[in-house]
């Protein structure tokens, strides 16, 4: 390489990163560093009063999954963080399902319009996706509460007499969550069912397969990385969901978000809150991670 | 015109499904648009069209602080971030790939993958240690915050009208005498000004949405009108919050037009 | 024209990537380039012939070697410092100016003033036939209207070199014939030096003064049009030039002795070794058997203006003959049928391998 290229290559690879200089320090300073401190956190010991003493401490991480028994002098499992921790990963896993159910044929449905019509169908997915999540919530709120719209329209109906206790129940957080990330499962379903050759269809119908072993044997595993892909998109935020469990939820029926604001202001325990953001940091990175492998292998094989 | 015969792309129910959904979609959102329009103090009872919600709002002082206070957030938050997104994304498209540019990726879409809770939490403790250390306690901290987080937002846009640019119409203005810089001003920056707008509509609609990380980094008396809103959930539930919901709805959907109209491709 | 050089390549080379994965698009590349010639580069794709434009252009750097530009080494300058101008494949039109402000571009990128830019936009505007266009965007034209804007707009600034990268390649087939004969008028008429890239070895052969060959990053040969399809210098240029028919033997004083151990008279063939030599079929006479090389009639393919014969000598090897169709589209000639061959006087070109 004579040393005019390698001029222009290193002056192209310098001028990269300086353009990328104060976007990279804005963020390190509003959103990667700060994570760091949080684990930095979880290792201290903690203040009654709220924030930490600086004196090393693994109770943060021990806290977890086990609690300290005064009576009797030691440490037992704690059922009450299990019961959080499992509704959470249930709640994320039936909601992923549910937004699944609905969307695969909603996806399909946009994906095999008219081209003309698909970006009104499209755009239709895309409002409520950017909408505020917190209205979104407070929206589903008016429909589900006692006295708002399902109770009143059953009552009026002659249905039930006495509205149903909807609010505040783990049904309504689950409603609400499906009703929130719903969007997230249609959009990478759609980019995906798009790609897909119709002439596939015909292949396998004029193969003698029937509608229903189509969907399974060609649809399905065609559309994979679309499926798993909204999987994640839709179990991740589940996962570290904070604002739908605690308007819909009511106090009772916690998720890991709103577990982890507890210890940061009632519970005065920083070093569990900050062990616990960790561990559901790990999770969420564990599972993204999965999905780039997944997405990576399924681009090789010759889709995406 | 009705079909008749073998569908081949049509699935049994499935457009049954798709309309059910977009119902389910839309239904919420219109009864939460339709009761703020009710002059019933009871939101169980229609008791006809009224603006009054929409007058109380108007004249609560918190409510008018409050969409001060979100809007200098959110304008200044997509500024930034925007124009960081943007010498970013001039950076690291369309060179030959450079060490460390995967990195980059990475932190720039990072606000994306960590939860927003732990975000809140991070920034809670990070910047509770700076507003101690300085005893600065302004809107500083919220326009930092929301800045990053409105990074990618604003990033995304911004890089793909950037890789689907014609490298040669840069190529050919070098070719016609026109220096780096001028090559930037004439050419590079009309043809990406679109992509620079959708990105600076999203960042704000992101911005203005933002409950969790506001909630927990805001100092006292620093409400947003989501974090406003969330507080009069603790308390009762008002159609002024309705009131104040629609009127966000409307914000960020003439913003999302605006957005699509921008990004449409010319046939 | 004028024996001049304008543009002088000396020992280029432009390798892409590293180690083993290297690729040599451009392998010691030399060539002088005469003032006011309309110079083509003709190869098949991958051979080097835009690379070599993008390193003229400057829009590239080369690995070795240096160019010249009227004897100035130029190698290293960036392409908004050189006086040479590109017409690109994609034609590369601003698509937030209008066809005006496209041409004006370049003028005012030098400084000129705004009296002299609207004056020469105006002549250039004329000159591609585009006055009626001014105002549009570019998106609005058709392909050939595009094509005359992007030649405009590089003549404009009165370059000393005209690049021109396959900008004939997206127009159908009527569009490009006539702007062939447009390039050329615009070529005679500002007496630019135009270096043409093409792998369309048809356009090449009427709109050149010069044709340099390239295949594998090498230049194979340059010349005219007639040097090349005459005197073909290899293998490649003679097959990639026009159709050809290749005779394989041991080179004798003056002939050539064939696998069928009949003679081939290659006048100026010194004997030793093998040799290869070039018969363009039209140069290929049916005769009687005993007149010529003996051979048998094969398939025979009917084009409308002529007839392709292709006949197998003793040995195997196939010969074709390129014969006007007569009257009734009838060549009279029958499969398995004995013939003999001749070849024209002069037609029989030794090529290297």
């Amino acid at each position: 390489m004579s040393p005019a290229e390698e001029n222009a290559i290193k002056t192209s690879a310098r001028n990269g990163w300086l353009l990328s200089l104060p976007a990279l320090v804005m963020l390190a300073f509003a959103a990667t560093g700060p994570l760091l401190i949080v684990v930095w956190y979880s290792f201290l010991t903690a203040n009654d009063t709220g924030n930490v003493i600086h004196q090393f401490s693994t109770e943060g991480w021990v806290g977890i999954l086990f609690t300290y028994d005064i009576f009797e002098d030691g440490w037992v499992l704690a059922d009450a963080h299990l019961t959080i921790f499992w509704r959470s990963v249930w709640l994320s896993l039936v909601t992923t399902a549910l937004t699944f159910a609905i969307g695969f044929p909603t996806a399909w449905f946009i994906a095999t319009r008219p081209a003309k019509e698909r970006a009104l169908w499209l755009f239709l997915i895309t409002i409520p996706f950017w909408t505020n999540l917190l209205i979104r919530t407070f929206a589903i709120n008016e429909v589900i509460r006692n006295e708002g719209l399902l109770n009143t329209l059953l009552i009026w109906a002659g249905v039930i007499e006495v509205p149903l206790q909807i609010n505040y129940t783990e049904t309504a957080v689950l409603i609400g969550m499906t009703y929130v990330y719903l969007p997230l499962m249609v959009l990478p379903l759609y980019a995906t069912i798009e790609r897909f050759d119709m002439r596939l269809l015909e292949a396998s119908y004029d193969l003698y397969a029937s509608r229903w072993r189509t969907l399974r044997r060609v649809i399905l595993p065609i559309v994979k990385p679309g499926i798993i892909a909204g999987s994640i998109l839709v179990f991740v935020p589940s996962l570290g969901a904070y604002v739908t469990p605690r308007i819909l939820g009511g106090g009772k029926n916690m998720m890991i978000g709103n577990f982890i604001e507890l210890q940061f202001l009632q519970g005065k325990n920083w070093p569990l809150g900050a062990a616990l953001s960790v561990t559901l940091l790990i999770i969420v990175t564990a599972a993204l991670l999965v999905y780039v492998k997944v997405a990576n292998r399924d681009r090789g094989a010759g889709h995406g | 015109m009705a079909e008749r015969g073998f569908q081949i792309s049509r699935l049994p129910g499935f457009a049954t499904v798709a309309i059910g959904a977009f119902v389910l979609l839309y239904l919420p959102i219109l009864t939460l648009v339709v009761y703020s329009f009710n002059a019933s103090n009871s939101v169980a009872v229609w008791g006809g069209f009224s603006l009054h919600w929409y007058a109380d709002a108007w004249a609560n002082e918190d409510v008018k602080a409050a969409t001060v206070r979100s809007l200098v957030i959110g304008v200044s938050a997509a500024f930034l971030s925007t124009i960081l997104a943007t010498l970013a994304a001039l950076g690291t498209t369309r060179r030959r790939a450079f060490k460390g540019q995967t990195l980059i990726y990475v932190v720039i879409n990072q606000p994306l993958m960590v939860p927003e809770i732990v975000t809140a939490v991070a920034l809670m403790i990070f910047f509770g240690i700076i507003k101690v250390a300085t005893g600065y306690q302004g809107l500083g901290y919220l326009i930092a915050a929301h800045t990053a987080f409105c990074l990618p937002f604003a990033y995304l846009p911004i890089r793909a009208r950037l890789e689907s640019m014609d490298l040669a119409l840069e190529t050919a203005a070098a070719d016609l005498y026109a220096s780096p810089w001028q090559t930037f001003r004439r050419v590079t920056l009309p043809l990406l000004a679109p992509g620079i707008m959708a990105g600076a509509m999203l960042a704000f609609v992101i911005s203005l949405d933002d409950v969790v990380i506001t909630e927990f980094v805001k100092s006292g008396g620093q409400d947003t009108l989501p974090t406003y809103m969330l507080g009069q959930l603790r308390r009762s539930f008002t159609p002024e919050v309705n009131a104040i919901s629609t009127m966000l709805l409307a914000v960020t959907v003439v913003l999302l037009t605006a957005f699509f109209l921008l990004t449409r491709k010319k046939d | 024209m004028s024996d001049t050089v304008t543009i002088s390549a000396r020992n280029v080379v432009k390798a892409f990537g590293q180690g083993a994965g290297q690729v040599r698009a451009l392998d010691d590349v030399s060539v002088n380039i005469r003032q006011g010639e309309f110079f083509t580069l003709l190869g098949p794709s991958g051979c080097g012939k835009t690379t070599l434009l993008r390193l003229i252009a400057g829009f590239e750097m080369p690995t070795g070697g240096t160019i010249l530009l009227d004897g100035a080494d130029i190698t290293t300058q960036p392409p908004n410092k050189r006086p040479v101008n590109t017409v690109f494949q994609s034609y590369a039109l601003f698509p937030h100016l209008t066809v005006a402000q496209n041409i004006a571009f370049g003028l005012e990128m030098l400084g000129k003033p705004a009296s002299e830019v609207k004056a020469r936009t105006a002549a250039m505007l004329a000159l591609v036939k585009l006055e009626a266009m001014a105002g549009r965007k570019t998106s609005q034209l058709s392909g050939g209207q595009q094509q005359r804007v992007a030649l405009a707009r590089a003549l404009a600034p009165q370059p000393k070199v005209l690049l021109l990268d396959e900008p004939l390649s997206a127009l159908d087939l009527k569009l490009r014939k006539e702007m062939q004969i447009e390039l050329k008028r615009l070529q005679l008429e500002t007496g630019i030096t135009f270096i043409f890239v093409t792998h369309d070895q048809e356009e090449a052969l009427t709109m050149s003064d010069r044709i340099a060959v390239m295949s594998a990053g090498k230049i194979q040969q340059v010349g005219s049009a007639k040097e090349i399809y005459i005197h073909p210098k290899n293998r490649f240029v003679a097959s990639f030039i026009g159709e050809t028919n290749f005779l394989h033997g041991k080179a004798e004083a003056g002939a050539l002795r064939l696998g069928t151990g009949e003679r081939v008279e290659v006048p100026g063939l010194a004997a030793g070794g093998e040799a290869t030599v070039s018969v363009r079929p039209e140069q290929v006479r049916l005769v009687l058997p005993s007149d010529g090389l003996k051979a048998t009639v094969g398939a025979l393919v009917y084009f409308g203006t002529d007839t392709h014969c292709h006949l197998h000598l003793a040995d195997g090897t196939e010969v074709v003959a390129r014969l006007q169709s007569p009257a009734t589209g009838e060549a009279g000639l029958a499969q398995g049928q004995a013939v003999g061959l001749r070849f024209a006087e002069g037609a029989v070109q030794r090529v290297e391998d």
